[in-house]
Parts: structure tokens; sequence; C-alpha cells
């Protein structure tokens, strides 16, 4: 055995229980941010599947349409735009905390960091819409 | 006196399609979910019709707009989840985690080529 094997033995790891996270708000917060993830990930195949529908033509258009107004899917849908909501603004809040941004050898206030963020996120929101609809 | 070359280790450019993917889904997914998973199928807002929509979605900007934009959402969707499970849930079947993780992302941006390439008009 070498000598980290044996110091290992020694060490004592306390048992995390699966719901650790129920425990406190901020811990409750945490996960729901980082379980977003799963609800993004859905919001891609939703919109690939979209995508799929539209390369099919004309009446597997209007059904996927269809199916994407049924009650389930819907409420998905809905939750799902709620984890984007919270992911869109716990990343922008993080991105000043993340990286430090100088300019003219000033450090720019992180709420002008992340009123760019929203600034970018309107005009690309404004674009999406105005291409979609027009 | 030269430095020592640093060993390369793959994990830097894993956590920046990471953080890339994030503000891709910030900025994109927004709008995106608010219009086709809600507005349009719920009539909110008149969807496009079948040409309309086929125009956009068959440009080839958009193929290649969507075909950087979706694979780095996934990847970065994969390797936050991965980590959810871990920390999140205590899963211990690490290996595991990531090979599906990161497959599914891998899946997901293969499918983006496929259903992007037969949408493609030009």
């Amino acid at each position: 055995m070498t000598r980290s094997e044996q110091a290992g033995d020694l060490l004592y790891r306390r048992p995390i229980s699966v719901w650790w996270w129920t425990r406190k708000r901020t811990y409750f917060l945490f996960v729901m941010r980082e379980l977003s993830s799963l609800f993004i990930a859905w919001l891609v195949l939703y919109l690939l599947l979209l995508i799929r529908a539209v390369g099919r033509g004309e009446a597997a258009y209007a059904d996927f349409l269809d199916r994407a107004s049924s009650p389930w899917l819907v409420a998905l849908n809905l939750v799902a735009f709620a984890f984007v909501i919270l992911h869109t603004v716990t990343w922008f809040s993080l991105t000043p905390q993340a990286m430090v941004v100088s300019l003219r050898g000033r450090r720019v206030p992180g709420a002008v960091i992340i009123g760019a963020q929203y600034a970018g996120l309107a005009v690309v929101s404004a674009f999406v819409y105005w291409l979609v609809t027009r | 006196m030269s430095t020592p070359r640093m060993k390369f280790r793959i994990y830097p450019f894993i956590w920046l399609a990471f953080s890339g993917g994030g503000v891709m889904a910030a900025v994109f997914l927004p709008a995106l979910a608010f219009l086709f998973a809600l507005a349009f199928p719920l009539g909110w807002i008149d969807a496009p019709d079948h040409d309309q929509i086929a125009a956009v979605v068959g440009h080839p900007l958009t193929f290649l707009v969507l075909l950087g934009v979706f694979p780095v959402i996934l990847i970065h969707a994969a390797h936050r989840f991965r980590y959810t499970l871990y920390d999140g849930l205590q899963v211990k079947h690490k290996g595991l985690v990531a090979l599906l993780c990161y497959g599914g992302a891998l899946a997901g941006s293969f499918a983006t080529l496929v259903f992007l390439g037969n949408a493609l008009t030009a």
C-alpha cells in the first residue's frame, strides 16, 4: 500500500443526501439553474423537429403546429420557457463575475456588462421576430 | 532559457464550447422558444405560412448560423447536465453519464446537419 492509499483509508467522507439541495433556498435555486440545461436541450430538439417538419412540406408543418398546441406539450413548453428565462437572467448576471472587462484603463461596471447583454438579447429577438413574421 | 511546455488538455476547449453555448442559448432561445413553442402553436401571433417559413429555414445563411448555434447549445446543455447529475443527484457512474451526455449532444448535432440540409432550398 502506498502512503497516499494509507492516508485515503483514514479520510472521512460525510455521506451527502440526494436531497441536499432542498435544504436551503440558495441551493434549490442553484440546482434549478443547472437543471435548466435539460429544458434547453429539449427546446433545441423541439426546434429541430420543427425544422424537419418544414423540410417535409406543408402538411407536415401544419401537423406539427397542430400537435404543438396539445395541452401536455404546451405545459411542457411553458415550463421549458420559464427555465430559458431563468438561464438567460442568471447567465447574464454571472458574466461580470466570470470576466473583468477593462476599457481605457478603467474597469467596466458589472451593471453595464449586464445591460449590454440585455440590449443584445433585444436586438437578436427583434431580428428573429422580423425574419419570421415579415 | 525556454519555459517548459504545458501539457495539452482538452478541458478548456470543452469549457469554451460550454460558455459559447450558454451565450447562444441565452440570446437566441427566448425569442425562438416564445415564437415557435408558444405564440404560433397557440395562435397568439399568426404563424408564418409554409412558404414563408421554408424560405427562412432553407436559406443558406440560416443553415450556417443554426449549424453553429444548435450544436454549441447542445454541448452547453450536455456539459451542464452532466455536472447536475454528479453534484445534484450524486450519480456515481461518471463514465456512463459523460458518454450519454456528450453522445446525446453529438447525436443532436448530427440531426441538426441532416434536418437543416433537407430543408435547404439552395
